[in-house]
């Protein structure tokens, strides 16, 4: 029951903004290069995905940000890791890094493509960039929350170092962890977006971007929801490995709701 | 000398762990400050000793040192007749909290020793189901800590700190954690197993019943520094049971450390 609801709740509303929607571009006269009509973005997203016009941008914006995201994502989990691990190169980096992280990443959208060109890598590259601080930030805290009651416990066991980071500080760490995969996921997508938006010939981002020029926002509409599309199945995805992989916090955080 | 009140035993036992003018200082904002000092005792084989004292007198430093995680400033800390100078082996622990592995099932949460301290998986494996059935927890082998309450936890946690078949259990504050009513079963429960196993324990608490009722032997330390304030044997017959709790000579022994407590300078 409870279920159904939340399940028919949203699909109620999004009916009655549907049905607003069609009022609003057929009787009030919504202009169009404001708000296209309900089939001309259903005519566009036709157009894109039952004959293929869109694939091959999808693709695109598919594969610069699942390359950027597993890069980014992994290379950020290496360095929190020795971030944690190293006091002496927290020291010697955490300016930087600080610096780095207060600085909007989309403004380097532009240099990026500079160095690494106009093709998929530099885009790639921005998302990896994009998704690299939530990441190492989640790892690196992560790391230090550790109960430091189970590590001691672990050393009076005579565990070596890489035992017990690789034995009880990651998993420990595995919370903060998926909760930066969940966040890098967004971010990414926009990353994509923003490095399409700066130069591409290829890709959603390239494709609102090449909309505005002729004001066709149905193209512009089926583009974003293509986005909102890839974003939610990547949530999704994560979110469900997340369910797997940490079961032991789930069960914890379930428990604490019901007492 | 601490009088044996073993059956059985006549000759004074060796001792398992000396510690000879411990002494340890930490570095802080505020200038170094004492946690323990002065501490000298032995604890014999067989023998459950209990360190009683106010939060923060050096009790938990005291336990640091036994399990080789803290290098004392100064003063001797010997285990076996050794120097301790880094974890041992034939040492178990058991913290306040369980602290156990929330992904790992509770068997595999009592085998870790087996795996940090390289020893033969099968025979851990033997020992760590005998030890669960001691425990009660037998059937239980497979879930996950979550899924127990905290006294099942915390017999998780001793069966953990049994497995290597240490010859001292450190024991700081193990019941702290727990309701009243679980606790008291516990402690007959870890009367139950001292007395089975035979093991040398050193058992941090506050608690003025919990040590009366478990110990051989008490040491009561002032508030920081630690230091020695009395030290005495408990004659309460072994075993021990509820009953016990309810005895005049228990009653008496808790209102003489409550009434040591109360003198003590804070």
């Amino acid at each position: 029951m409870e279920k159904a609801k939340s399940v028919g709740y949203p699909l109620l509303l999004l009916a009655l903004l549907l049905a607003l929607w069609v009022v609003a571009v057929k009787y009030w006269e919504v202009p169009n290069y404001v708000l296209p009509p309900l089939e001309g973005v259903l005519a566009a997203l036709y157009r894109g995905y039952v004959q293929g016009d869109f694939w091959g941008d999808f693709g695109y914006t598919l594969a610069s940000m699942s390359l950027g995201y597993v890069a980014g994502c992994a290379a950020a989990f290496v360095v929190g890791v020795l971030f944690a691990e190293f006091r002496w190169l927290e020291r010697l980096l955490y300016p930087f890094v600080l610096a780095l992280q207060s600085m909007p990443k989309v403004a380097l959208a532009p240099l990026i493509l500079v160095w690494f060109g106009f093709g998929l890598e530099s885009k790639a590259i921005m998302v990896a960039l994009v998704c690299f601080f939530p990441m190492f930030v989640n790892t690196a805290v992560g790391l230090k929350a550790t109960d430091p009651s189970l590590v001691d416990l672990m050393r009076a066991f005579s565990a070596s170092r890489w035992h017990i980071l690789t034995r009880i500080k990651i998993p420990s760490a595995a919370g903060h962890i998926f909760a930066a995969l969940q966040i890098s996921i967004v971010l990414g997508l926009i990353g994509a977006v923003v490095a399409e938006f700066v130069s591409s010939t290829q890709g959603l981002g390239y494709l609102i971007n090449a909309a505005t020029t002729t004001l066709d926002t149905s193209t512009m509409f089926a583009a974003l929801i293509s986005l909102a599309v890839l974003g939610i199945a990547g949530s999704q995805l994560v979110k469900l490995l997340h369910r797997r992989v940490v079961f032991w916090d789930r069960e914890l955080a379930s428990r604490n709701l019901s007492e | 000398m601490p009088e044996e009140t073993r059956p059985g035993a006549t000759a004074p036992a060796k001792a398992v762990f000396r510690a000879q003018d411990l002494e340890v200082t930490y570095r802080s904002s505020r200038g170094p400050v004492k946690a323990l000092d002065r501490f000298t005792t032995t604890l014999r084989e067989g023998e459950f000793l209990s360190v009683l004292g106010p939060s923060g007198c050096g009790k938990s430093t005291l336990l640091k040192v036994a399990s080789g995680l803290l290098m004392p400033s100064a003063g001797v800390a010997e285990l076996d007749g050794q120097r301790i100078r880094g974890p041992r082996k034939d040492v178990g622990i058991v913290f306040q909290q369980a602290t156990l592995l929330p992904w790992q099932t509770v068997l595999d949460n009592v085998m870790l020793p087996v795996r940090t301290l390289g020893m033969d998986r099968q025979q851990g494996l033997r020992r760590a189901r005998e030890l669960l059935a001691v425990m009660g927890l037998d059937k239980f082998e497979g879930h996950y800590p979550h899924e127990l309450s905290g006294g099942m936890q915390q017999r998780v946690g001793i069966a953990r700190g049994l497995i290597h078949d240490p010859s001292l259990l450190l024991m700081d504050e193990p019941f702290a954690a727990l309701d009243a009513m679980t606790r008291e079963n516990m402690m007959v429960e870890l009367q139950r197993i001292w007395l089975e196993a035979r093991k040398s324990v050193l058992f941090i608490t506050h608690s003025i019943p919990e040590a009366v009722f478990l110990s051989s032997r008490i040491i009561v330390l002032s508030p920081r520094p630690g230091r020695i304030v009395k030290e005495m044997d408990i004659d309460l017959p072994l075993p021990r049971t509820q009953e016990t709790l309810a005895s005049p000579r228990f009653g008496e022994l808790c209102a003489g450390l409550r009434a040591l407590f109360s003198a003590i300078p804070h």
